[in-house]
């Protein structure tokens, strides 16, 4: 049953162009079935996941590589896969009003159904190999959902960027996964938690984590490698609310969630993930001060929130790890909610820079109402889920060594930040005095309205009812990262202590940025014009370098001049012949002096003679006569060697080929001289005879060895007694290699109608003075043998 | 009689790839030709060489009587012959159209599809 969930996404995400054509933007609500059963499905999870049960199945996929399609439910990937597919109802029935009369909204139904079974699939993955596929399937339909506008090169930017930072960061975890694989022997994740200390003990532990961490930081978006994220907001609202908050970028902190029992709780993991993501979240609500987009705003707070998260999962408390998961599930909801109260107010009005909007209260007081409630939780003001988060996270974090202290301190600023960012968001379009913008201000329709409501809703229910919530879904999720049991009772009730206190001066904290925001975002203007350049613009430069740098490498391995091209390859012939002949030390002993009778003598004598007239002939039909002596002289040679079946096609070819020669010459007006340089010409020639001398060694070389006759043997023993045929030769060919000789007829036959081709078609302007075709050559020629 | 060979198929390749390096296509048409030799012969002789004695078995015996030649070569360089005839057949028609389009039989003048001073490729996306 959930085997065939996991592809209920995909299977909506192709009747979704077909529905929309049918029923317009109401498709909406039938396509949202998919995702809202899928919840419905994991529900049914719930109660046995809380009571300690874990779910797995699948198919064997690659047996011999001991590679299984597989999946499995536990605390963590079941949250995961309630959120994907709860804000994915959300979220579907949100594009239906959002995107209503594009022409194109069916693709991006199919799209988002697409995205949400890749992230889906990511989660619930049990094997390796599974895990990373649909890690880049994310990628890919998150590429196609940013570069939606694809008209607008800002769009193909950032969807290119996006695909480059976060595919580069994929084949980086392909790498770790399978380092990890080889370390441990084990390829599914539910064997590779219960492992033990097996991975961190391995020697090879830090290479393999740091290329998890190439895979979780590019797709969470961890400074420096942030860049992408904001740019990703050129998608439309719907992409941004679900993808570039809820749940994709979230997809690097799953893993780091995941991988945590089997890999955390080293001095690596304990160092680096609190690091990279207390600067993400510094930096990331410094720069969404910087903004005044709506939606760039909430960008960067999402950035700084998986700052947060990938901090607190790397800082090694147990109650960092509950404080992470809580935000985890309360950041899901409200940024969900308030990217979509972003979406509301750019339709109603028309625009969504913050300076420009105020007053919209009254004309939009559903969508004001959402952005309130889901603000009140990410400022982690009780009653709200994000309040139980801030204060599980200060209980983590509260310690007195200055490791500790720092850490906190950046918590503080970054959620003080956030606060102000948030309310920032959610107050300021809609109090004060009314502004002219480019729409009347409207309220949407109920497409519009019902996603946010419900998320800013349920942000606060599920405070409301935490002990319930926390035995269902927050204390399977901690145990499933912690790696053993959890209990998780923080409620919405304010216990006097620590982290209320600091709660408090957080709050403060926000409130003082409030009122100073207009003054923090002069400043931070300053400040990053100051500094000039960022990892954005360090992209355009890798592009422009690699463009420029694969521009010059083309010009000069490929420089459109055949003499070159044919130059490099007999180089590397010779050299292929030498270096290994000399490496090897194997070259062949110096031959005795051939004994010949001495018409065999004059054959070769012949042959050489036709060899050295083809190069000096000084006119055509020179060329061509001296071209036929060298192959009578060859049909000669097989005749002498006990070869007539080769040596009497060797004569009809040659002479076929000279006769079709002399025709097709006659009609071309050929310089006589080869117009070679001296230089060239002691180039070339010592190419030639350096690559001649390289066959006759080659050839010494294998005739000094000894013959291996089992198949000869085979052949002349079986000739009569299975084919019933005397003459051998005929017998291999048409017998025991009888395809083969097909084959070649077949070739004769490709090559017999592409002759044909060329001299049949002539382009107009030409066909007046085209010579009339040389009838002979598009004859294919039967096989004499 | 082999080392004579090898020595003979040398210079075959030589000849070949000295043509072939021309920048004149009616040389490299017939270096090409001498190549399906060179390789034919460096076939034949690496199955070693009897002489005068065809691989035919006797009317009456059910197998050669005295040593013959190694039939197995002379099987394979008889398809390869054909081949490199069609394969020579269609390359003469080629150069033949093309000095016929083109109006050259240099090679460096035939530029169509990559030409001289082709422009960078645009920067940006």
């Amino acid at each position: 049953m959930t085997f065939y969930a996991l592809f209920v996404p995909f299977v909506a995400a192709i009747f979704a162009p077909a529905l929309t054509r049918l029923f317009k933007h109401n498709a909406a609500w039938i396509l949202a079935l998919a995702p809202a059963g899928l919840f419905l499905h994991f529900l049914g999870f719930v109660e046995g996941v809380a009571a300690g049960e874990r779910f797995t199945g699948g198919v064997r996929w690659l047996p011999s590589f001991n590679v299984n399609f597989s999946w499995f439910v536990d605390g963590l990937s079941l949250t995961f896969a309630l959120l994907i597919s709860g804000i994915g109802t959300l979220i579907v029935l949100y594009s239906g009003g959002y995107l209503k009369g594009h022409r194109h909204q069916g693709r991006f139904f199919s799209f988002i159904l697409m995205f949400m079974g890749a992230m889906q699939g990511l989660v619930l993955s049990d094997s390796f190999l599974m895990l990373f596929v649909f890690w880049e399937l994310t990628s890919i339909t998150s590429f196609l959902l940013i570069g939606f506008n694809h008209a607008e090169e800002r769009s193909r930017r950032s969807a290119i960027q996006a695909l480059v930072v976060t595919g580069l960061g994929g084949l980086s975890l392909l790498a770790g996964l399978l380092m990890i694989w080889n370390i441990t022997g084990l390829s599914e994740l539910s064997l590779l938690l219960a492992s033990g200390d097996l991975l961190r003990d391995s020697p090879f532990y830090l290479a393999a984590f740091v290329l998890v961490l190439g895979g979780c930081f590019t797709k969470s978006a961890q400074f420096p490698l942030h860049f992408w994220l904001p740019n990703a907001m050129e998608a439309p609202t719907p992409v941004s609310a679900y993808l570039h908050s809820a749940t994709m970028v979230k997809a690097g902190v799953y893993l780091l969630m995941r991988l945590n029992p089997a890999m955390g709780d080293t001095v690596p993991w304990e160092t680096v993930l609190p690091v990279f993501g207390g600067a993400t979240l510094i930096a990331g609500t410094l720069l969404a001060v910087r903004q005044t987009d709506l939606k760039l705003m909430l960008a960067y707070t999402t950035m700084a929130s998986l700052g947060l998260l990938v901090m607190l999962t790397g800082f090694g408390t147990e109650k960092a790890i509950e404080g992470a998961i809580l935000y985890l599930v309360a950041h899901s909801m409200f940024k969900g909610c308030l990217f979509m109260v972003a979406g509301n107010v750019d339709h109603g009005t028309g625009t969504r820079d913050i300076t420009r909007l105020g007053g919209l209260m009254t004309a939009m007081p559903l969508t004001f109402g959402a952005a309130i409630l889901a603000a009140l939780s990410m400022g982690g003001l009780p009653p709200f889920f994000g309040f139980l988060a801030k204060e599980e996270m200060y209980y983590g974090l509260a310690s007195l060594d200055p490791w500790s202290l720092t850490f906190l301190a950046v918590a503080m600023v970054g959620n003080g930040l956030m606060f102000a960012v948030g309310f920032a968001v959610a107050i300021k379009p809609f109090f004060g005095p009314k502004v002219e913008t480019p729409e009347h201000p409207h309220e949407g329709p109920v497409l519009l309205w019902a996603g946010p409501v419900v998320l800013a809703v349920a942000g606060l229910f599920s405070a409301l009812f935490s002990s319930e919530f926390h035995r269902l879904i927050s204390n399977p999720m901690a145990g499933a990262v912690a790696g053993h049991d959890a209990d998780i009772t923080i409620s919405v009730v304010p216990h006097l202590g620590t982290a209320l206190y600091l709660s408090l001066a957080t709050v403060a904290l926000g409130i003082a940025f409030y009122l100073g925001f207009d003054r923090l975002r002069s400043g931070m203007a300053g400040l990053l014009t100051a500094i000039g350049w960022g990892p954005d613009r360090g992209f355009d430069q890798v592009i422009d370098g690699i463009v420029r740098l694969s521009t010059v490498v083309t010009r000069w391995v490929q420089n459109g001049r055949m003499e070159y091209y044919v130059t490099a390859t007999f180089i590397l012939l010779v050299l292929a012949i030498f270096i290994p002949m000399g490496l090897a030390d194997e070259w062949p002993e110096l031959p005795e002096f051939p004994t010949l009778f001495f018409y065999e003598w004059a054959v070769i004598l012949i042959a050489a003679l036709g060899l050295l007239a083809v190069v000096w002939a000084k006119d055509r039909l020179t060329a061509i006569v001296s071209l036929g002596i060298q192959g009578f002289a060859v049909a000669v040679l097989f005749m002498l060697m006990g070869a007539p079946d080769l040596s009497f096609t060797q004569f009809m070819v040659e002479t076929l080929s000279v006769v079709i020669l002399a025709l097709a010459m006659t009609r071309l007006r050929l310089s006589p001289q080869d117009p070679r340089s001296w230089a060239q010409f002691f180039l070339d020639g010592a190419i030639a005879l350096a690559s001649g001398a390289g066959f006759t060694l080659l050839l010494l070389a294998v005739l000094a060895t000894e013959f291996n006759a089992e198949l000869t043997e085979f052949f002349n023993t079986y000739s009569v007694q299975i084919a019933h045929g005397r003459n051998i030769v005929n017998v291999i060919l048409v017998d025991f290699r009888g395809i083969d000789t097909f084959g070649e007829i077949a070739v004769v036959m490709v090559s017999g109608l592409a002759i044909l081709a060329l001299i049949r078609v002539l382009p107009k302007r030409r066909a007046a003075n085209a010579a009339a075709p040389t009838k002979e050559v598009a004859e294919p020629i039967q096989e004499a043998g | 009689m082999e080392t004579a060979m090898a020595i003979l198929t040398g210079l075959f390749f030589a000849v070949s790839i000295y043509l072939m390096l021309s920048r004149h296509i009616i040389r490299i048409l017939l270096g090409v030709a001498i190549l399906s030799n060179a390789v034919n012969l460096t076939i034949f002789t690496n199955g070693r060489i009897t002489r005068e004695v065809p691989p035919i078995i006797p009317e009456g015996k059910a197998f050669p009587v005295e040593a013959v030649a190694n039939p197995l070569p002379q099987a394979l360089v008889l398809t390869a012959i054909v081949i490199a005839f069609a394969f020579f057949a269609f390359l003469l028609v080629l150069v033949f159209r093309s000095y016929q389009e083109l109006g050259t039989d240099d090679t460096d003048e035939m530029r169509e599809a990559e030409p001289p001073n082709e422009p960078a490729p645009p920067l940006g996306y």
